[in-house]
């Protein structure tokens, strides 16, 4: 995408909800009709503008979780315990309802198909949603460029996507490595961390085609950042994106 | 346009002085395009360079002999959260800008890591502007953007570009790492100036 696309501006436009479906107890995917919307690259993100009945607003950003088929859009919502517009999206959002939206927005964490190199995608929590929409089109495109996903998580039952990143695994297109840092399933011992000598067995080594791209909260990025440039990589070749506080006394 | 989002009620209405379309947090979240660098005070250097090549140089000691301000200002990030009163110290722009002969109308900062973001000059200058080094009374924590990071706490906190390096003044105004990424090219949080067109 050119600079004048990147550019582009950009102006509300309502959406229609036509499916909502539970992912995990505290995540949601929200699909949306949205035919004003101009399509999006894997990794961009939407706002989302809420408005109560007194004319009150509330707008957020969120990833989006789709590639870009040429209709529609769906986003992956975590809830936010004391949040205030995920709250709403995750548990009373409802197929048929309207939903503003502006966006594609951010240019920088995105994946084209059409760029040189394998990736590497290391995900933390809901992290792992613009990576999704970069699998996803990876998929679209059919792309033969090799990928590798690893996806930090709590515990099994918190797997966005199980169903579809289990397909994907088996079909070798994708190496798939899972990360439990709470409670692993049966047969799966390990429990811990992403750690130096995990990436040295899991992720691609570095080199000088490849893109790396961090998604999770800021302490899970800030960690595995610093061990892929310890590590050797290249840090102009590491893409972040990093959401919630920073760690530590606050 | 207006839509009503049936069975939104919304949170308690603050009444909060905060600009358009922002939420007010006690955390400081962080937004940062690549690896956090980590550059050591003894290896910081900081650059002003102006239109015809003249350059102004900073080492740390140099730099740390420099008057400091204490500051306390309002952050507006464009991903929509706001923190309030937030304390720093720091060298304001006005004072490195002391021995700068310029008729240029434009900056660009420069960071270490690569970052870029564009600022019209008279946004550095008459007090609205710092080299920020501490937060909170304690030495800013590389991602903030330690050692050193700009502070201009009217726009939008992407302009306050972390782990500083550098600034080149310029006549024209060339776009910055966000701004070339479709975000505005000025940033006005009151006149929520977020992307490209706003």
């Amino acid at each position: 995408m050119e600079r004048t696309a990147l550019r582009r501006r950009l102006t509300w436009q309502v959406g229609t909800v036509t499916e909502v479906r539970d992912e995990t107890e505290t995540a949601r995917t929200i699909v949306l009709d949205a035919p004003d919307w101009p399509g999006h690259l894997a990794g961009q993100h939407v706002d989302v503008r809420l408005t109560a009945p007194d004319g009150y607003r509330a707008s957020r950003s969120y990833s989006i979780s789709s590639a870009w088929t040429g209709e529609g859009v769906e986003l992956t919502v975590e809830q936010v315990p004391d949040g205030e517009v995920s709250p709403y999206l995750v548990e009373v959002l409802k197929v048929g309802d309207p939903l503003e939206l502006r966006g594609p927005v951010g240019g920088w964490f995105v994946w084209r198909p059409e760029q040189a190199g394998p990736i590497q995608l290391i995900g933390g929590g809901s992290g792992v949603v613009p990576l999704m929409a970069m699998l996803r089109a990876h998929g679209t495109a059919a792309s033969t460029t090799p990928v590798r996903l690893l996806y930090s998580v709590r515990r099994p039952a918190s797997v966005i996507y199980v169903k579809d990143l289990k397909e994907l695994a088996a079909s070798e297109d994708v190496d798939l490595t899972f990360v439990y840092t709470r409670e692993a399933p049966a047969g799966e011992p390990r429990v811990g961390r992403i750690d130096a000598a995990l990436l040295q067995a899991k992720a691609f080594a570095p080199a000088d085609d490849l893109t790396t791209y961090v998604c999770g909260p800021t302490p899970f990025v800030e960690a595995v950042a610093d061990l892929l440039v310890t590590g050797g990589h290249d840090p102009a070749r590491v893409r972040t994106e990093r959401f919630g506080p920073t760690g530590g006394p606050r | 346009m207006g839509i009503i989002s049936p069975g939104f009620t919304g949170r308690g209405r603050s009444g909060s002085d905060l600009p358009p379309g922002q939420y007010l947090t006690q955390d400081f979240p962080v937004l940062s395009a690549g690896p956090t660098p980590h550059v050591l005070p003894e290896h910081w250097e900081f650059t002003i360079a102006t239109e015809s090549g003249e350059m102004h140089r900073w080492d740390w000691a140099a730099f740390q002999r420099l008057p400091a301000e204490e500051i306390t200002r309002d952050l507006h990030c464009v991903t929509r959260w706001s923190k309030l009163a937030t304390d720093w110290k720091g060298v304001s722009l006005d004072a490195l800008f002391e021995d700068v002969e310029t008729a240029a109308d434009f900056v660009m900062a420069h960071s270490y890591g690569g970052y870029t973001t564009n600022l019209p000059l008279e946004d550095l200058l008459d007090g609205q502007a710092w080299i920020a080094y501490q937060y909170d009374g304690e030495p800013l924590a590389a991602e903030h953007g330690g050692p050193a990071r700009l502070l201009v706490p009217h726009l939008y906190l992407w302009k306050s570009a972390k782990w500083v390096r550098g600034l080149v003044l310029s006549d024209t105004d060339d776009l910055g790492f966000w701004e070339t990424a479709g975000y505005h090219e000025y940033g006005d949080p009151w006149k929520e100036q977020r992307y490209a067109g706003d």
